[in-house]
């Protein structure tokens, strides 16, 4: 058989989401950013909410997010996207809110606003993209840098009795009653690509059915700033940012309701 | 058992070259090229074309969104 045979319409099986914007991403060469733009683009468009979504973009890396998904905008101070979002979601109740932050930005600058929302139990959605360091400004040490993880700022590793521990900001966030849906998922994979789509699928809904803040943390590689390939990156994250920030989901419930002991 | 064959059309100019999905695919189709596009990457093609089944594992990790999946039964 032919290539030419096969390439027709009615055998296409997987293509860009129409809600993705058709322009080049000026993310590094495999950088995790894009596979989550990608997800949230094919959801956004798969439950039909194109035209009552409103993202809130971060500082970072993710700060042109609303060069390629093509939903409505609002750039947020650094670490505030929690904030505008709250004010966002609360006048216009009948939309769809995410914010989409970085670790260096919603676990540092941002900790205060991200606490203090999901304590409010906001009906938005935060995809959170924690990558172990600023990537952005070069690949400085962020509250997530894992424990003698070399970044610019800290030549010699992390060292625990100078710069503190790597924080679990998703744990702290699960124990808050005004979430509905805390999850931590990575795109490493084909796999674990599939499984985080179906855990923005249901954090979505949750928002859509006003459940309380879903909060879903995207353990991510940032080669560029690790220094390394893009498929190096995905192994050494693998192996040493998935024991310390395991997958799965830290809580399934509505706001307000005791957390259950699993 | 019927047998699937798949195709796999890359964006050949919105590649970057991160070779995730040559490390994605199951049964080694794709390959980066020795040739570069516009923008100076070598972009990933269907080295070996015959053994691709259109699983879509190569899509799903593909961080720029520039491959296009194509499956059919014969």
């Amino acid at each position: 058989m032919e290539l030419k045979d096969l390439i027709k319409p009615e055998n296409l099986v997987y293509d860009k989401s129409k809600v993705q914007r058709d322009v080049y991403m000026h993310y590094c060469p495999g950088c995790s950013h894009g596979v989550v733009h990608k997800i949230l683009s094919e959801l956004i468009e798969e439950l039909d909410i194109q035209d009552k979504t409103i993202g809130i973009a971060p500082v970072g890396c993710a700060v042109f997010a609303y060069n390629y998904i093509d939903v409505d905008w609002q750039e947020a101070a650094h670490g505030r996207a929690p904030a505008v979002a709250t004010g966002v979601a609360r006048l216009n109740p009948e939309k769809f809110v995410f914010t989409y932050q970085g670790d260096g930005d919603l676990a540092s600058i941002g900790s205060a606003e991200i606490m203090h929302a999901c304590n409010r139990g906001e009906n938005i959605l935060v995809i959170f993209i924690n990558n172990g360091i600023y990537g952005m400004t070069g690949g400085q040490m962020a509250p997530t840098t894992l424990e003698g993880m070399v970044t610019s700022t800290t030549p010699s590793g992390r060292n625990t009795d100078l710069n503190g521990y790597p924080m679990k900001i998703t744990n702290l966030i699960a124990e808050l009653p005004g979430t509905s849906y805390v999850t931590r998922q990575a795109v490493h994979t084909a796999a674990a690509v599939r499984k985080c789509k179906r855990s923005v699928k249901k954090a979505i809904q949750n928002v859509l059915d006003k459940k309380g803040t879903s909060f879903v943390e995207v353990v991510s590689t940032c080669n560029s700033g690790w220094k390394m390939t893009p498929d190096g990156a995905n192994k050494w994250m693998a192996e040493n940012m998935l024991p310390y920030y395991p997958l799965g989901d830290l809580k399934d419930s509505i706001k307000g309701e005791p957390i259950s002991e699993n | 058992m019927a047998k699937v064959i798949g195709a796999v059309v890359v964006d050949k100019e919105g590649c970057k070259g991160c070779n995730l999905c040559v490390e994605a695919c199951p049964h080694d189709v794709l390959n980066l090229n020795k040739e570069v596009n516009s923008r100076g990457y070598h972009y990933s093609y269907m080295e070996n074309p015959e053994n691709c089944i259109g699983c879509a594992n190569c899509g799903v990790v593909c961080p720029d969104t520039c491959i296009t999946i194509y499956r059919m039964k014969i």
